[in-house]
């Protein structure tokens, strides 16, 4: 494997007040490949990935240890700048969540913040990421209609088209299809494998046969340890862990 | 058999319970309108008041009720927005708060007649403002204020959690995420705080009672330090002093027509607002 390593978890240890969500987690991620993070609910695939854009600072009386290394830096340190951070490391959530304006304004928001005031330089940057994000087509005739007026998988695919906007180097993808139907997931998995040649993919997800599908790395998480990781393919087919195996042959999970 | 009818029971007493309410609003609506609508004129909106009252307009009445309510808002609405994104978005959460919180509430229980005494004290005799516009917007002012922070507050916190954590993830910073996502969001119920409020300091009496307004005036006032005569007070005038009492009181119920129609009309405003934001944005 000739893969340049983009993050590196080490000894992570994360804690919801008392509660212990990660335990000694070491992982890395390689440069344009898609990383998939599975396990049953409760796993903490979510809190480990909301901790590489810093996500987690949100909650209250949390508390983690060990490093995360991107770009030689160690994101924990006091120095870093979070900001600067989380435009280099894009996140699409959960729920498809775009913001109560306009399609186009959902796309520009996150140039405007970074302090972009061309106005071409704006509109070329929404019409390219709109169109990486397979939206294009779609939108084109009403980029000043609410965005809530969007299908479910249209709405992922903006907020898709939005985090491209910034120009990240790693996107996040916190279980992207989990209120999607069976044709959008198809739609946001085919554009997951197209935008992996110029991103770092990580993904979470509960459905085993979409890591299968998408990913090239894979990372079986349970109760807060990381039992297995390695190339997807091997971990389907011959996994090393006896619980790797029960869990993706549905003996528990 | 019988769980279906001590439901449809029970339904009918609710509905029941809506005709007082609704007879009272009628009521009132209908007895204002038919005493007041006799002096109603263009000339009654436009001149000034005359020969003691009993004839000319009320027009520096309606000038001086709409200084004293936007003098009101103008000084609220950004202290009470600033109080209530500090208390939402920025404080943590904890002890400090509660007691904040607990304050605010019990500055909305104060009568309104205290608040009336304290701008005596503090705007009109320790500033030195007089009795005066400046001191009855500002009294008007914090009487609102607990209505403006609570209603920015609930409209602060109604805003998805999962807006914050996309502009933040955007690399949004926090001011950013606020003044560009949270705001615009909260702003149809920031509104209705203000609806609300225009309609309490528009139609309070008390609060100005020592320290913006006046039995009479000649004409409109001319600077933020004037003295003013405003329609709750005017209706009180009229109803106990002078000499012609069923001149006055034709005209008192006219006041008190025009005094509801402006806060309909500043309410309206305040909707038409609301409401061309949440069509456009909300579900």
């Amino acid at each position: 494997m000739e893969n340049s390593i983009e993050i590196k978890a080490e000894e992570i240890n994360f804690y919801y007040g008392t509660k212990q969500a990660l335990k000694n987690i070491n992982l890395e991620i390689y440069e344009n490949q898609v990383t998939a993070l599975i396990g049953p609910s409760g796993c903490g695939k979510s809190t480990f990935i909301r901790l590489l854009n810093r996500m987690n600072d949100l909650i209250p009386h949390s508390r983690v240890e060990g490093k995360i290394y991107f770009e030689g830096q160690n994101i924990f340190e006091e120095n870093v700048d979070v900001v600067s951070l989380r435009q280099r490391v894009g996140m699409v959530f959960q729920k498809p969540n775009p913001f109560p304006k306009t399609i186009f304004e959902n796309v520009s928001y996150g140039l405007e913040v970074k302090g972009i005031r061309d106005k071409q330089t704006i509109e070329e940057k929404v019409i390219s990421s709109l169109n990486q994000a397979a939206l294009w087509k779609e939108v084109k005739d009403r980029l000043h209609d609410s965005a809530l007026g969007l299908s479910g998988g249209q709405q992922q695919r903006l907020c898709i088209a939005r985090c491209l906007a910034v120009e990240p180097h790693v996107i996040l993808f916190d279980e992207p299809c989990a209120s999607l139907d069976p044709i959008s997931t198809r739609s946001i998995e085919e554009l997951i494998l197209d935008l992996k040649k110029y991103y770092t993919i990580v993904i979470v997800t509960h459905n085993m046969q979409q890591a299968a599908r998408i990913s090239d790395f894979t990372a079986f998480l349970y109760l807060g340890e990381l039992i297995e990781f390695g190339l997807t393919e091997k971990i389907f087919t011959i996994p090393k862990q006896k619980m790797t195996e029960e869990y993706l042959t549905g003996k528990f999970g | 058999m019988k769980n279906k009818l001590t439901q449809h029971l029970g339904f009918l007493l609710l509905w029941i319970a809506i005709i007082p309410t609704l007879f009272f609003l009628g009521t009132i609506i209908y007895f204002v309108c038919v005493k007041g609508i006799s002096v109603i004129s263009w000339e009654f909106l436009t001149e000034v008041p005359r020969r003691g009252m009993t004839e000319g307009g009320i027009a520096p009445v309606i000038v001086g009720t709409l200084y004293l309510t936007m003098g009101a808002i103008l000084f609220s609405l950004p202290l009470g927005l600033a109080c209530a994104i500090y208390l939402c978005e920025y404080s943590p959460a904890g002890y400090v708060v509660n007691v904040i919180r607990m304050s605010i509430n019990n500055l909305a229980g104060v009568p309104s007649v205290v608040f009336g005494l304290f701008g005596l004290v503090v705007f009109v005799k320790f500033f030195g403002f007089g009795v005066s516009i400046l001191s009855g917007s500002l009294t008007l002012g914090i009487m609102v204020l607990p209505q403006i922070i609570s209603a920015s507050q609930e409209a602060l916190i109604a805003v998805p959690q999962s807006y914050r954590e996309a502009s933040l993830a955007l690399g949004a910073t926090h001011w950013q995420t606020i003044k560009k996502m949270v705001l615009p969001s909260a702003l149809p119920g920031i509104l209705t705080g203000v609806i609300l409020s225009i309609g309490r300091a528009a139609g309070e009496t008390a609060p100005i009672l020592f320290t913006a307004a006046t039995f009479y005036t000649r004409g409109y006032p001319d600077s933020i330090f004037s003295e003013v005569m405003a329609l709750p007070y005017h209706i009180y005038a009229l109803m106990t002093e002078g000499t012609h009492p069923e001149k006055q009181t034709a005209i008192a119920y006219g006041c008190a027509l025009i005094l509801m129609l402006l806060v309909l009309l500043m309410s309206a405003l305040a909707i038409f607002l609301r409401q061309r934001q949440r069509s456009f944005y909300g579900k």
